[in-house]
């Protein structure tokens, strides 16, 4: 019966490593496509307007740390499911 | 831009605003790390102070690896600044990950604290530089660079 319980733990174990990882996977998917987003338009507007591409790129670079702390949250959850 | 002169980014005066943001951004951020690890501190303890200092170090490299991933790719041209975002991305994540297991297995490690640093110091950092680049782009007149008293030119 110990056994049992014992296997069961470590099965429980194993899923939530499983799925703090998917956690993590799906989270930086979001972020990901957004980023694409962001970038994609940032380029179009240096393209049409060269003269304000430093305020073009000021912008891009906050929206891309903006985007970029939704995949941190998924990260923090990761820590939290597999190390707390 | 640099960490001495203590001035804001001004983005429309600056050919790095990439590097501007994030030295701005650091120099605020040492500013207000000791009062967060002394909170740390207060609730969680040695340890925790410990991981939220760690927390704060990672943050502060992740923002320093993009900027200059980002500025050094924007040199040579716009596909390549689509190519430092994108696979920018996936690299800090990948670093952030083995760099978090790497001191997992250490006595001080403690999650709570490290993961709250975490979020908190990168939003945290951001809404704080975003309010003053807000400013300057909205209002380039009012720019700190440009608070410096002029000289006047004499014209003939």
């Amino acid at each position: 019966m110990i056994d049992l319980l014992a296997q069961a733990d470590n099965a429980l174990d194993g899923l939530k490593a499983v799925g703090a990882g998917l956690g993590y996977g799906l989270a930086a998917i979001g972020p990901g496509v957004g980023i694409g987003l962001v970038v994609g338009n940032a380029i179009t507007a240096m393209a049409r307007q060269p003269e304000s591409a430093g305020m073009v790129r000021t912008t891009m670079f906050l929206g891309i740390a903006f985007t970029e702390a939704l995949a941190l949250i998924g990260f923090v959850v990761f820590i939290l499911l597999n190390f707390a | 831009m640099d960490l001495e002169s203590g001035r804001s980014v001004n983005p429309q005066q600056n050919d790095e605003p990439e590097k501007g943001i994030v030295a701005d951004m650091l120099r605020r951020g040492l500013k207000i790390v000791p009062v967060w690890l002394l909170i740390s501190l207060l609730i969680w303890g040695v340890d925790g102070a410990l991981s939220a200092a760690y927390g704060v170090a990672l943050i502060f490299a992740n923002f320093l690896a993009a900027a200059l991933f980002l500025t050094w790719a924007a040199r040579i041209s716009t596909s390549a600044l689509m190519f430092a975002a994108l696979f920018g991305f996936l690299v800090r994540l990948g670093a952030l990950t083995v760099a978090v297991i790497a001191v997992s297995k250490i006595s001080f490690f403690a999650p709570v604290p490290l993961g709250i640093t975490i979020i908190v110091s990168h939003l945290g950092l951001l809404v704080w530089e975003t309010r003053y680049v807000s400013l300057s782009l909205a209002y380039p007149g009012l720019g700190p660079d440009n608070m410096a008293p002029k000289k006047f030119k004499e014209t003939k």
